[in-house]
């Protein structure tokens, strides 16, 4: 009798766990296990969209790894964007956010000057930099020759496009700029006294009071920063159909990369593969690429997390 | 709190989300609807096209317009400005707001579209109707609307490419006619290129891969190239016409001033359907356009008189002058359309009425694509533009053949461009078989 109460209690707790955890599981399920899923089937599928899918092994693996020539490029592109970009945007936002709360007057008026170029659409945000950065009418280059400096060909020079990639991203730093000047704000002043009575100097005093304050939203800029250029899309693709002068009318066929595919990124061969070439195997491929990077740099830095974040944090 | 998952929970966990990956397996796939519907019934159907101008969308509505004045049953929801990406979709997704009709601006989706069964293969209708597609449309126009035997598509007006020059300039430099072989042009571009610092006070000819309508397969067309040979293969390493297409545009790249000075040069032009086109604006003497240009040329009235005449051909070719490359928009019914009969009906009066068709190519300034529409009386047009009919009424005339992964081939033949022009790529030949060896690569995948 008493066995039977205890199964039966334990049968109610774990349909109330589960009744409590239903909202999760099928936010789970619908959002991230059934895409997953379907992304890794379909990678040993032929499918093309239309027809019913055939298996297909691992051709498409192959394809992507040995003869998909954007494949590469576009990972090197993308890691390239992981590593520069999301180290100088931290690295950008944090000295901006801290010079502005340095700053005794006027701060209105720095706050919104940085924080405006985030509201820009990145569309028009992207065209409005190839217009500044265009090497032939450009200001930004007619300004460096006057000034008797090398004038790049930016968006245009396989050498300057991802540089000029990241000077879009260093505009756009608004969003960071804010969260860490609420952190900066927020560093109890008693710490930075204390520090000065014992004769720290002002870089101690950032590197011991204020870097270890701030490390969780250091950890949070890293890790949203690195998944923001692993999804990088809008902007390379932009800025290389703008360099080229390819206007996308219909019809008008256009291989993402310009110029000589540095600007490629991983995002976009997932739509060229699957949306343009209807090759949705292989399509899938490189977005379990994309999902297994995310998750190694995620788990990477979750993983140092204890050089950034202090106990307690 | 329990510190682990209780196995219930887990069990429940394991189960929803292994029958939604079944359900993956079960969610694919489109069975194309029969056509099996009554056309002389009351019906609307949807018809995509990708035109946007306002004049275009007009001569569309029009066009439309007359289709259903002669079939008072049916109705049309025309929907403009769809490109094919979004055609695609659609496509794939089918329902009552999908097309039934749709038409595309390129012809390298063809393929595509046929293989995968997107379309549904109109020769049944063709036949049904005593339409003799060979004797209707012109030969590229014939080829470039199937695959494998299936003619998923039918050409709905085509484009012709040609040479637009300033004649103006061809005068001042002491030039008495259009070129009319390679040597002849290329001899012409270097007269008519007049330098001023590290740009140009006007280029003869803007040859870079990235100068909009001077892409590989425009400029191939007058070479006659093979793209495939009878095994299906790519014929890009063994045909000599791509060694001799890459070569010459490569020589005038750097004949005219090299490819870094050409870019840096081209980045200060206009954009290709703005006023500002360099063509219109003198800074380029010649042009490879499509016969839409004059038009758009002369609403940018220009200081200078536009001449027009067919592309070049290689020097050993001097007896085909007048031939060119021909593409063009087609149209197609939706496989997963349930108003197939109608929709034929539309694609029929679209496509192979005369009246309609000469009526459309007025509209829009685009060749017709019937033979008996390339001689109508009705045909208004500049008399420079008769140069493009008769491009497209050659028989010498070329097209890009369709293939299972659409033009796939033609932008890895681009890449090479790219990369032979920039001189990325110095070895030729050797850039040619590893171009081959890369389209049948993709082929199999796609297959």
């Amino acid at each position: 009798m008493s066995t039977v109460t205890l199964a039966s209690r334990r049968r109610r707790a774990a349909l109330r766990t589960l009744a409590f955890m239903s909202p999760w599981l099928v936010g789970f399920a619908v959002f991230f296990a059934y895409p997953l899923l379907s992304t890794v089937y379909f990678s040993f599928m032929h499918y093309d969209g239309f027809a019913a899918p055939t298996w297909s092994g691992g051709q498409n693996w192959g394809y992507v790894f040995e003869h998909y020539p954007l494949f590469w490029p576009a990972l090197r592109n993308t890691l390239w964007l992981v590593l520069v970009t999301v180290t100088l945007r931290v690295v950008f936002g944090l000295g901006v956010g801290l010079l502005i709360t340095k700053v005794r007057t006027g701060t209105g008026v720095f706050r919104t000057l940085f924080y405006l170029p985030y509201l820009a659409p990145p569309v028009a945000a992207t065209m409005a930099f190839a217009f500044l950065l265009n090497p032939g009418t450009g200001p930004v280059d007619s300004l460096l020759e006057k000034a008797g400096l090398p004038a790049p060909g930016w968006f245009s020079d396989p050498a300057w496009s991802k540089p000029a990639l990241t000077l879009l991203a260093l505009w756009g730093i608004g969003d960071l700029m804010v969260v860490f000047m609420a952190a900066l704000l927020d560093v109890p002043r008693e710490q930075y006294e204390a520090a000065e009575l014992d004769g720290a100097s002002r870089w101690q005093r950032f590197r011991y009071v204020t870097l270890p304050a701030i490390s969780p939203i250091v950890m949070f800029a890293v890790v949203t920063g690195v998944i923001q250029a692993m999804q990088c899309y809008t902007q390379p693709l932009v800025a290389g159909k703008v360099a080229s002068g390819v206007i996308q009318g219909a019809g008008v066929q256009f291989e993402p990369g310009y110029p000589d595919r540095s600007t490629l990124t991983l995002p976009q061969l997932v739509y060229n593969l699957g949306f343009q070439r209807f090759d949705y195997g292989s399509a899938c491929v490189v977005a379990l690429v994309l999902f297994v990077l995310s998750m190694a740099f995620t788990a990477l830095l979750m993983r140092r997390r204890g050089g950034l974040i202090q106990a307690g944090d | 709190m329990p510190e682990v998952i209780p196995s219930g929970v887990r069990r429940t966990a394991f189960a929803l989300t292994a029958s939604l990956a079944l359900l993956t397996t079960a969610c694919t796939g489109q069975s194309g609807a029969g056509a099996t519907d009554d056309a002389s019934k009351d019906t609307t159907i949807n018809f995509w096209h990708a035109w946007s101008a306002p004049s275009e969308v007009k001569a569309v509505d029009s066009l439309v317009a007359g289709f259903e004045k002669a079939h008072p049953n049916i109705h049309v929801h025309v929907v403009g400005d769809m490109t094919d990406d979004k055609i695609n979709q659609a496509l794939r997704s089918g329902g009552d707001r999908a097309p039934d009709v749709i038409s595309s601006f390129t012809t390298n989706n063809v393929g595509k579209f046929c293989s995968s069964g997107a379309l549904v293969d109109l020769n049944p209708f063709f036949e049904k109707s005593h339409i003799d597609p060979a004797t209707t449309f012109p030969k590229p126009m014939n080829e470039y609307t199937q695959y494998d035997g299936d003619r998923c598509a039918a050409p709905l007006l085509g484009d012709a490419y040609g040479l637009y020059y300033n004649k103006t300039a061809f005068a001042k430099a002491g030039i008495a006619h259009a070129p009319k072989t390679w040597s002849e042009f290329e001899a012409d571009a270097k007269k008519l290129t007049v330098r001023r610092g590290d740009g140009y006070a006007q280029l003869g000819f803007m040859p870079d891969y990235h100068g909009w309508e001077s892409t590989t397969e425009h400029y191939f067309g007058q070479f006659s190239p093979t793209y495939f040979d009878k095994r299906g293969k790519s014929a890009v390493a063994e045909d000599p016409a791509f060694e001799k297409g890459f070569t010459l545009q490569k020589r005038l790249v750097d004949e005219l001033g090299g490819f870094r000075r050409l870019e840096r040069f081209r980045a200060t032009l206009g954009d290709e359907w703005g006023p500002r086109h360099p063509f219109h604006t003198g800074q380029v003497a010649m042009q490879l356009d499509g016969e839409w240009r004059l038009g758009m040329a002369l609403d940018a009235k220009p200081k200078f008189e536009i001449g027009v005449a067919p592309l070049p051909v290689p020097d050993d070719q001097e007896g085909q002058h007048g031939k060119g490359y021909i593409t063009g928009t087609i149209a197609g019914i939706a496989a997963t359309s349930h108003k197939q009969n109608a929709a034929w009906e539309l694609v029929k009066y679209m496509t192979t009425d005369t009246d309609a068709v000469v009526g459309f190519a007025n509209g829009i300034h685009n060749v017709p694509s019937t033979l008996a529409a390339l001689k109508s009386p009705k045909l208004k047009y500049d008399p420079r533009f008769k140069t493009f009919l008769d491009i497209a009424a050659d028989p010498l005339s070329t097209t890009t053949p369709p293939s299972v992964n659409g033009g796939q081939y033609l932008v890895t033949i681009q890449q090479l461009g790219y990369d032979y022009e920039s001189g990325k790529v110095t070895d030729l030949k050797a850039g040619l078989k590893k171009t081959a060896a890369q389209i049948d690569t993709d082929i199999a995948q796609a297959k």
